[in-house]
């Protein structure tokens, strides 16, 4: 297949651009074997030489001949006083037979995120093993995570050969224990080679001090290694950008990722299964009649249909499936734990949308690749989870198509990036359970209880004053003729609610099913008040998300702790104090206090009927039937 | 089987990047520095938007201390007019007389390039700046994202990065804090030039070698360029035919003798160069991973 318009490009290295990482456990010589490699590669100019010749003797003052090449990657003022890797660090070289983009690793436990990031582009691993260590946690952590994330090539270093006398048998050994985890965690194509960096035996050259290894050196590995190039698949593209310089132009703008697309192909915009023939392929060198996957290109369509970013334009005859649940592998990258329930957003292609992961099926244990129930993942953890998405996607498998299956998610108060995961397969619940069409709805089921349905969500402290408050409320909304329910946490946990206790993970569960029944509950027409601790704001948000524009009321009884353990109306400050309670919300569980309620309650001196009123008035203000005073 | 160029697919990469940012943040801007590597971005930010405009303005910050046919380049390029090019120029540190000959590299640096930028940045509000930089240049700059983020302060907090996976960029931020955005991270110096010859890129003619008058101090080339620049004891102005590998404020960049004064000839020499790019920069060898440390204050 040819490119029309394809440019030449007169550079020494057209193609065979080699992407691959040097992974393996802190202090085996990662970053050392790098430094190596460019310097026996020729790719150190004279100045780099000069200032690794005056670092190295300024930090071994012991050994004023040898070149310290870790301080070449280590670029980070952190890195070189302790003497370790924390970020990836990105090299680019060439030999007169290739080019490579070589990202190292760090090997720390604590950096595997990095880790991640650096294997997420790589076609091929270097993994370091040290000849006197063996096999180590870090280095089948690496291996998973390099399989997890679809590398299938890797060369395995069994470095410090010169530590161990170059011996035959412990190179064998750890080949042999190697070549079986690899095989388990699906890496068939596996090259191994005895090494010591410092030295450079078997890194640029062959080494004579391993007569009985008759293989070629690493770079010579690197140099003919072959990758193989995944199957083109269907024709996908993530539009990225609307293109409208005016009106005679809509372009819709972004990188194809998958198969080739030809001025006339039938295409479907997804998810929406809009059809239409593509027009023109643009690009700002002049219109092409076909592109291929990799290329950046905007095209335009035969007739006008609602396109927005994050869509995907693909194959008519084969489009990509659509789906709302998912089964995925995840990887978790935030310092916080995962927490099922709890609502991220998930970024795939150029589209964001709200998730929760409902079940972790399992975490992997990475040493012995075990799987073991869990109730949460923490920071560097992997596992299997499901996934409910609140508006369906496009998507393909991971190892069809990473663009369309590998996804990040992103925590909605930080903004951090807390993990990443690779679509599986859609879960067959997704496509079989559809909504069903009701004719009443809730406008018409509030109106004819001459209301507005609400959601009032009391959130704060125990002993507070919510239930209190809430039960002054309902009453006079009741006495002023309103259709009300008060759901009482408290009382939940007697019944909806028995099986959870009071763990992070079922207090997110516990407030995702109140926020549900409220749900309903609004939706029959009702006002709705909730009374639950809801301490985290991410569970809060959940709730409000739930509901329209102005449905959602938070009410935040802002009773200080102290006053609270004062109260004391349960005695459960007590029993948390005496330590008979774990997790107690403001003791050792934490409070994170609404930033923006609709209504604060203070009640500097007030009695809780003063307080009861403000919330009434706030409601009645949105609600049709005017009282006459209202407020007393 | 397809398969793309190298060239071809950092374009196609670069071109992803500008989008991606064009569509995820209010009020994007690309940073112009009128070198080789901003007449690459700009290349590059037109042929991702073509057929309509550029959808953000170029900012230039102007330490006052450029050269002269770098001004000229970029009024050239302003010109144009499909794209806005603003000048922001920290007008205090022009009243304090900030000056690289009497203050020193370090001082005029950082008043009239860091603290401008950060000026320029909170002035139109930008919360996403993108700059020319690439990771072949300089050892922490090996270490940094394409999607960088920073703190409303500015800053870089280098330990603790977000993950980058795939091509998949998180472009979530808070208000006030802002991602410095580098589309040619992947890119080499020597891409660049490859780049620059294929698709006909305009240079600073500063790139080619001419006879020009310099003066050898502590070591480098700087080259006279205006009346400001006063001799020391035993300094001579010599006509030497030289040229220049990267631009910055003229007397803080060394000039390198050379005779290549085409683009064949640049690419040919830079072929069996034996030294780095960021040699000639005065500023970078104020500290060892003194860039590190500017960046983390907020330098570009």
């Amino acid at each position: 297949m040819t490119m029309v318009n394809a440019k030449q490009d007169n550079s020494a290295q057209v193609s065979g651009l080699l992407r691959f990482i040097t992974c393996g456990s802190v202090d085996d010589g990662k970053s050392t074997l790098l430094g190596r490699l460019l310097y026996d590669a020729g790719m150190l100019p004279d100045d780099q030489i000069a200032a690794l010749t005056r670092d190295s003797r300024k930090l071994h003052a012991d050994a004023p001949d040898v070149l310290d090449f870790s301080l070449l990657t280590d670029g980070l003022d952190a890195e070189r006083e302790q003497g370790i890797t924390i970020d990836v660090a990105y090299r680019y070289f060439h030999t007169a037979r290739r080019s490579f983009i070589v990202a190292d690793c760090p090997g720390h436990e604590q950096y595997t995120r990095n880790m991640a990031t650096g294997a997420s582009q790589a076609d091929l691993a270097i993994v370091l093993v040290d000849a006197r260590k063996g096999l180590l946690p870090q280095t089948r952590r690496h291996t998973y995570i390099c399989a997890l994330l679809g590398i299938r090539r890797v060369v395995l270093a069994v470095n410090k050969m010169d530590l161990v006398d170059y011996r035959q048998d412990i190179y064998d050994d750890i080949v042999h224990e190697y070549r079986e985890l690899a095989g388990k965690l699906g890496i068939d194509d596996v090259d191994c080679l005895p090494t010591a960096a410092l030295s450079g035996d078997n890194v640029g050259r062959r080494s004579h001090q391993t007569a009985w290894y008759d293989g070629p050196s690493l770079l010579e590995i690197l140099e003919t290694a072959t990758i193989a190039t995944p199957q083109p698949g269907e024709f996908r593209m993530p539009v990225q950008w609307v293109n409208r310089p005016d009106a005679s132009f809509r372009g819709y703008a972004g990188t194809i990722c998958g198969g080739e697309v030809a001025v006339g192909d039938a295409v479907v915009v997804q998810p929406a299964m809009r059809q239409a023939v593509v027009e023109r392929i643009v690009t700002a060198d002049g219109d092409l009649e076909h592109a291929n996957a990799g290329q950046a290109v905007t095209l335009t369509l035969d007739r006008e249909i609602d396109i927005s970013r994050g869509d995907i334009i693909a194959s008519a005859t084969k489009p990509a499936p659509v789906a709302d649940q998912f089964a995925a592998h995840m990887l978790w990258m935030g310092d916080a734990p995962l927490l099922p329930n709890r609502t991220y957003w998930l970024k795939v292609g150029a589209r964001t949308v709200n998730v929760r992961i409902t079940a972790i099926k399992h975490k992997v244990d990475v040493n012995t690749q075990a799987k073991l129930a869990a109730s949460r993942l923490d920071l560097n953890e992997v596992g299997y989870c499901n996934l409910d998405l609140d508006h369906a996607i496009a998507f393909e498998a991971y190892k069809t198509n990473p663009t369309l299956g590998g996804f990040i998610l992103i925590d909605r108060q930080s903004h951090a990036t807390v993990g990443c995961g690779m679509l599986d397969f859609a879960l067959r619940r997704a496509a079989n359970v559809h909504w069903q069409h009701i004719d009443l709805d809730k406008q018409i089921r509030s109106l004819s209880k001459g209301q507005q349905s609400r959601c009032l969500w009391f959130t704060g402290l125990s002993g507070a004053g919510k239930s209190t408050i809430a039960n002054l409320v309902e009453r006079r909304l009741h006495a002023l003729g309103y259709h009300t329910y008060l759901l009482d946490g408290d009382n939940l946990r007697h019944g909806l609610n028995k099986d959870l206790g009071f763990t992070n993970e079922a207090r997110v569960e516990n407030v995702r099913r109140v926020a549900e029944v409220a749900h309903l509950m609004v939706d029959a027409g009702l006002i709705v008040l909730a009374c639950v601790i809801s301490p985290f704001a991410s569970e809060r948000r959940f709730a409000r998300d739930l509901f329209e524009e102005n449905e959602f009321v938070e009410v935040f009884v802002d009773t200080p702790l102290d006053e609270c353990e004062r109260r004391d109306p349960k005695g459960l400050y007590r029993k948390a104090r005496a330590g008979d309670i774990a997790n107690f919300t403001g003791i050792d569980s934490p409070y994170e206090v609404p930033e923006h309620p609709e209504v604060r309650l203070v009640a500097g001196g007030r009695r809780a009927e003063q307080l009861a009123e403000e919330v009434v008035a706030y409601l009645l203000q949105g609600q049709g039937k005017q009282e006459g005073g209202a407020a007393p | 089987m397809f398969s793309m160029s190298r060239l071809d697919a950092l374009e196609a990469e670069s071109i992803h990047i500008f989008r991606e940012t064009a569509a995820s943040f209010r009020r994007p801007v690309m940073l112009y520095s009128i070198g080789k590597d901003s007449s690459v971005l700009l290349h590059l930010l037109r042929k991702a938007f073509f057929p309509a405009s550029p959808p953000m303005p170029l900012l230039h910050v102007d330490t006052t201390w450029k050269f002269r046919e770098m001004i000229a380049f970029r009024d050239q390029v302003a010109s144009k007019g499909d794209v806005e090019v603003l000048v922001h120029i920290n007008e205090e540190g022009v009243r304090q007389g900030i000056s690289p000959l009497t203050h020193g590299s370090a001082v005029h640096t950082d008043i009239m390039k860091t603290v401008a930028l950060k000026q320029a940045l909170d002035k139109y509000a930008f919360d996403a700046a993108i700059g020319g930089a690439r990771r072949d240049e300089e050892k922490s700059r090996a270490k940094e994202r394409i999607f960088s983020f920073r703190n409303a302060q500015h800053r870089w907090d280098p330990k603790n990065q977000r993950p980058e996976l795939w091509n998949n960029y998180n472009t979530f931020i808070q208000k006030d804090e802002s991602v410095r955005v580098f589309p040619l991270s992947n890119w080499t110096e020597l891409d660049v030039w490859h780049y620059i010859r294929r698709e006909n890129i305009p240079v600073v003619p500063l790139y080619f070698a001419k006879a020009r008058p310099v003066v050898e101090r502590d070591g480098a080339l700087i080259m006279v360029d205006d009346e400001r620049f006063t001799l020391r004891d035993g300094e001579q102005v010599q006509m030497k035919d030289v040229r220049f590998r990267t631009l910055g404020c003229y007397p803080l960049t060394g000039a390198i003798e050379s005779q290549a004064d085409t683009l064949d000839g640049i690419i040919e020499e830079m072929s069996v160069s034996r030294s780095s790019e960021r040699q000639g920069r005065v500023i970078d060898n104020d500290a060892n991973a003194s860039m590190e440390r500017k960046k983390q204050e907020g330098y570009f």
